[in-house]
């Protein structure tokens, strides 16, 4: 099974959320992640969905989504033509001794430290999901206190916009 | 049009202005502001019904006998839970109703309150779409979308749960209002690339076969199916949902297909070299195994619904749109080819099977009456006009096989939910849509059993419908598998007919019906002209069959259906073609 990204442009409305995601588990199919925030234009949601399916079941959930009258459009983004990224918040046990070397290890992961305390440090870091996984192995040896990870978001590449024609329909009816 | 008024009076009057005549409902707490303007309307008949089970299946009866949208109504809570199965049952269907459903007071929501249930999020997969309005100004332009979303594209059920407070909160009412749908956008035009490619694979095909579903009578598009039948030549074969919309009489009607269809149907499908889907979504009862179903087959596949194409079978023509469209463009594009499709080997395989193996049924040689004869009979006596609504079951296959439908619409059943109970509320329901149409509801005695209390509401509201319990004693159909899978081990299938409890007769004559009985075939024709002749109030006729009547052919869930047997351990022979 190959993994797929759809951006799913939806209306937004109460209980949007539950529609979609039930229907991801009438239909049979395990969401590997699902991100929902606002867009450009305060009527649109913006969900990015990572599921694991074969190519034919895709396109009947992607048919099924299509059919949910809160759903304006759906996209699906290719790895090599879009920018995906992950945020993850990772609490890593760090004192006096260990803290320098963690520390470079943020550094090298381009990746932020947000909070000291006196034996740990809280790090912000934003990536694929090949790099946060590879930034956490290397904490694992340090000790991983707490570790918070968000749904992926993805974008695609070039000028195009996918909101464009959906922006067109939600004026029309305003 | 703006004018004050309360949220509810704001909700009826939306209601006359799509054009309701019938609300099928029982009031109750949160939904009572509602009935308070419905008491003055001139325009929205209410019918008091028993259960709201029964609104809902009213509503599927008169939306399917008139090609409107059905309105039921319910209160919240277990009102709207009760609506549950109807709802359902019009999704799998497609049949378009509005439910209307009160919600506790907005405040309350969320808090477990007294009759409170979730009902727009309980429905939410088995509505086209549901709505939770708690804002007075939104109610009008909610009905509208409800009834365009319901009636439009694929058609099916569409809840709009309404709190109380919006209900008694006075409102501007405007009228239109702007429908605000952006994401609902159904295609009804097919591409007419795909048709041409069509076009070409009808003409270039020897075996092809026309299967026809309830999407082209929802379109209304039995008259261009029959031109496109004719032009071509092309056998057709009518499904459960199907059966009236090519007539039966017709000599290239070759039957049903699936589970109990016909040998002649079955067997073309099996052996075509094309198949041509109108409004069909190849569902796994017609199919039988998916993996051994017509596997000589290019497919055709005409839907309005773009996920039922490939969802089950994969479509080498894939056509979206309104099957009325499809037929139509296919017609033209037929006429522009230049070659002409022969079928003369194909028909002398097809009328083989016809001849070989029509539909029969055994009669029993003690006397006792087999219930195909009394389909026969009703089918002969009732005649086509007459609408046929029947539960589900051996006596909805029987319904089904035995009645000649000559016209699109005359078969109303639960096909795709398979709802026991479905009959008598929905022939209620018809009868109301058609009022000068017989109206036969078809229900075996465990069917009757479960929604019979709506005799009161036909018998009170005048709807006089004929209801023919097809009565074994049994839970039939699920008996018949007993016999066959589970070594004749009869667990709870046994309704203890013999104790004639309840006697349906007097349970006819308690609500205020006439009831008959026909225990004999030399009594059935008299039996059933007798209940022709009674118009003033329902009649109810008790028509007691053999319990081991079964229903043959059968394909066997899960197997394929080059395994029909026409009857136990007896299987077509397919040898003799090619």
């Amino acid at each position: 099974m190959s993994k797929h990204t759809l951006s799913v442009l939806v209306e937004n409305k109460p209980g949007v959320l539950a529609r979609v995601s039930s229907l991801f588990s009438r239909r049979g199919f395990n969401i590997d992640s699902l991100a929902v925030g606002p867009t450009e234009h305060a009527d649109i949601s913006r969900m990015t969905i990572v599921v694991s399916v074969e190519e034919l079941p895709l396109e009947q959930v992607t048919k099924q989504l299509n059919k949910l009258v809160n759903v304006l459009k759906i996209v699906e983004l290719d790895t090599s033509q879009s920018v995906q990224r992950e945020l993850m918040l990772i609490k890593v046990k760090a004192d006096a001794d260990s803290r320098s070397h963690v520390l470079e290890l943020v550094q090298l992961f381009r990746a932020r430290c947000v909070d000291v305390a006196s034996d740990a440090v809280t790090i912000e870091v934003t990536g694929t999901p090949d790099k946060l996984e590879a930034f956490i192995k290397v904490l694992e040896p340090f000790g991983i206190k707490e570790l918070v990870q968000s749904g992926m978001v993805a974008i695609g590449r070039g000028a195009r916009s996918i909101t464009d024609r959906s922006l067109r329909a939600l004026d029309r009816t305003a | 049009m703006t004018e004050r008024m309360t949220g509810a009076q704001a909700l009826v009057r939306a209601l006359e202005h799509v054009g309701v005549d019938t609300v099928f409902g029982i009031p109750g707490g949160a939904i009572l502001p509602a009935y308070d303007p419905l008491y003055d309307s001139t325009k929205v008949r209410h019918v008091l019904v028993r259960h709201e089970q029964g609104a809902g299946h009213a509503a599927e009866g008169y939306a399917q006998a008139t090609g409107k949208v059905g309105v039921c109504m319910a209160t919240s809570g277990p009102g709207a839970t009760n609506l549950v199965t109807p709802i359902a049952d019009a999704y799998m269907d497609s049949v378009p109703i509005v439910a209307i459903t009160g919600q506790v007071t907005s405040s309350l929501i969320g808090t477990d309150a007294f009759q409170e249930a979730d009902i727009s999020g309980i429905t939410m997969p088995i509505t086209k779409h549901s709505f939770l309005v708690t804002d007075a100004a939104e109610i009008p332009r909610t009905i509208a979308e409800a009834f365009h979303i319901a009636s439009t594209g694929r058609p099916g059920p569409v809840l709009v749960d309404i709190s109380k407070d919006a209900l008694q909160a006075d409102t501007t009412f405007v009228w239109p209002p702007v429908m605000q749908l952006p994401g609902y956008r159904p295609v009804t035009r097919p591409h007419s690339k795909q048709i041409r490619e069509a076009a070409k694979l009808i003409v270039e095909s020897k075996r092809p076969v026309l299967y026809v579903g309830g999407g082209v009578h929802k379109s209304g598009a039995s008259g261009e199916l029959m031109r496109l039948a004719e032009l071509t030549g092309i056998p057709v074969v009518t499904t459960l949902m199907a059966r009236g919309t090519f007539p039966d009489s017709h000599p290239q009607h070759m039957g049903m297909p699936g589970m109990h269809g016909s040998v002649s149907a079955v067997g073309a499908l099996q052996q075509a070299d094309l198949i041509i889907g109108l409004g069909v979504r190849f569902d796994d009862r017609v199919t039988g195994q998916l993996a051994s179903f017509a596997p000589y087959a290019k497919i055709v596949h005409a839907d309005i619904d773009p996920a039922e194409i490939s969802k089950n079978r994969h479509a080498d023509v894939p056509i979206v749109g309104d099957c009325r469209e499809v037929i139509a463009e296919m017609i033209n594009a037929v006429e522009a080819e230049p070659r002409k499709g022969e079928y003369t080997d194909w028909w002398k395989t097809l009328n083989g099977y016809k001849e070989t193996y029509p539909l029969g049924y055994e009669e029993f040689s003690d006397g006792s009456l087999a219930p195909q004869y009394v389909m026969e009979r009703l089918s002969a006596i009732a005649g086509p006009d007459t609408y046929f609504v029947a539960g589900v079951g051996q006596h909805q296959m029987w319904a089904a096989q035995f009645i000649d439908y000559e016209n699109p619409g005359t078969f109303i059943n639960s096909g795709g939910l398979g709802t026991m109970g479905f009959a008598v509320p929905a022939a209620m329901g018809a009868k109301m849509g058609r009022p000068d149409a017989t109206v036969w509801a078809i229900d075996g005695d465990g069917c009757f059993q479960m929604t019979n209390q709506e005799l009161a509401t036909c018998a009170i509201e005048g709807v006089p419908v004929k209801i023919a319990i097809i009565n074994n004693g049994n839970l039939g159909m699920v008996r018949q598998w007993q016999t066959l899978f589970y070594d004749q081990r009869y667990s709870n299938t046994n309704l203890q007919a013999k104790l004639r409890i309840p006697d349906f007769v007097k349970l006819a004559e308690a609500y205020g019906c006439a009831g008959l009985r026909c225990e004999r075939p030399e009594d059935v024709d008299a039996v059933i002209k007798e209940a022709m002749e009674i118009n003033d109030r329902p009649v109810v006729v008790d028509f007691v069959v053999h319990q081991d009547a079964m229903v043959w052919p059968m394909v066997a869930a899960g197997t394929s259906n080059d395994d029909i047997k026409i009857a136990r351990d007896m299987a077509p022979k397919w040898e003799s073609e090619e």
